[in-house]
């Protein structure tokens, strides 16, 4: 609630880390935007607070939405001057999601990112590469192939299990 | 003396990111002309996505273009209200997206040229553009993998995807060397450390395009004509075509919002 006075929670960083941790990616509710690294820094300075973002995507839709929600967030918390400043460098990597937020993934049956390769040029264009095996995130079976590496958002590839007979989301490596 | 100097650089610099920009959002328009109509499930959504990468990379370059210009204008406002004379995109780009096999060629033609451009502007002196140019290298490994696969798997196909692919080669290749013909921008933003040699991304576009179309079965065509005239607004007729659709909505609603 607005109320143009001054802020009930403490400047602290670490305070203002958890307030923003209460946003989900609205393509992916089960994570919170600090757990997937897009909040880069928040910098304070009285009301006013300027918060650095890097996009998971070039054309993620989802941005917007995240940072009408920032906005709202600390709006609500009592700051008067709130400003989603976009960042670039370094660019947003799957690495930086945490062993916990990968099991979160995996218990709502999306299969984690394997962490990243330092693959060859080589590599792009062959087509029978050795591709990673990707586990089931419903029966635990590396008996998985790819079926699309494009899927039903940017973040996420679609994949077949054949011990399970299951389709389900990958979470790319990126 | 001085201001003069310093204003064409930052001219040189607008015209650069107008190309990157726009050769993003014309082909992602034609690749979004898939939606719906593509030949299975999963590629219609692929080609969607790509679509949606190459959109979302064409508002970054665009975005940082407006605001290297300094007039007010957004990605927006660059995207639907300039003329096609005003385009600075390859021709190739434009033209209609055709059968499958026509799309996954100039895709794969064009993915090439563009992973090898970003994989040297992540280098940029510009450290805005750096870091656009970083983030969608990481896309455009995505984009080379699928294309060149496609390419492979209809080359290799049937005799009829084989001569569709071949036919798509073949009419392409006379728009690939302007992806290579440089200008004085490309010279001046070259000794500046802002833009990537063009000689350079011509050899490793070569190695990698010729050894994909050998695995596929097909053959390299020869080099003979090359279009040009793309960065300095002379199109084929497509485009206007093109951008009368895509700009309708917004030159019939200006400033409309939702």
């Amino acid at each position: 609630m607005v109320t143009g006075t001054a802020r009930k929670t403490p400047t602290a960083r670490e305070s203002l880390l958890d307030l923003l941790s209460s946003i989900k990616d609205p393509e992916l509710p089960v994570v919170d935007i600090v757990e997937l690294g897009i909040v880069r820094d928040i910098i304070v300075d009285g009301d006013s607070v300027q918060v650095d973002v890097t996009p998971t995507y070039s054309g993620c839709p989802a941005m917007q939405v995240i940072e009408q929600d920032i906005v709202q967030a600390l709006e609500a918390d009592g700051f008067t001057n709130v400003k989603v400043r976009y960042v670039f460098s370094p660019p947003w990597t799957t690495d930086w999601l945490s062993d916990r937020t990968k099991t979160k993934l995996r218990e709502s049956g999306i299969a984690p990112p394997m962490a990243i390769e330092g693959a060859e040029m080589n590599d792009l264009v062959t087509l029978r590469r050795t591709r990673k095996t990707i586990s089931c995130p419903y029966c635990g079976s590396a008996n998985t192939e790819v079926k699309s590496e494009f899927g039903s958002t940017a973040c996420k590839a679609i994949h077949y299990c054949n011990s399970c007979h299951q389709p389900f989301d990958y979470f790319k490596d990126f | 003396m001085t201001e003069t100097t310093s204003t064409s650089g930052n001219d040189d610099v607008l015209e650069y990111l107008l190309r990157l920009g726009d050769d993003r959002l014309v082909l992602g328009h034609r690749l979004s002309e898939w939606c719906g109509h593509g030949p299975i499930l999963e590629e219609d959504i692929a080609l969607a996505n790509i679509s949606l990468d190459l959109i979302g990379q064409a508002t970054l370059y665009l975005g940082l273009a407006g605001e290297t210009e300094g007039k007010g204008r957004d990605a927006d406002s660059l995207a639907y209200f300039r003329e096609g004379v005003e385009f600075r995109n390859l021709q190739i780009v434009e033209l209609p997206k055709g059968d499958f096999a026509f799309t996954i060629a100039r895709q794969f033609l064009f993915d090439v040229f563009s992973l090898h451009q970003l994989e040297q502007l992540q280098k940029s002196a510009n450290k805005e553009l750096a870091g656009i140019a970083s983030k969608g290298y990481k896309e455009v490994r995505y984009h080379v993998r699928h294309s060149s696969e496609w390419l492979q798997r209809l080359g290799d196909g049937t005799a009829e995807s084989h001569s569709r692919a071949q036919k798509a080669l073949d009419e392409l290749w006379r728009f690939t060397g302007e992806m290579f013909v440089g200008d004085d921008v490309d010279q001046r933003l070259g000794a500046a450390g802002v833009a990537p040699d063009l000689g350079e991304i011509q050899a490793k576009w070569r190695a990698m395009v010729s050894d994909v179309i050998q695995r596929a079965t097909l053959s390299i065509p020869s080099d003979t004509f090359m279009m040009a005239g793309g960065r300095s607004g002379r199109h084929t007729e497509h485009l206007g075509h093109m951008l009368s659709e895509m700009q309708i909505v917004a030159r019939s609603h200006p400033g409309a919002a939702w």
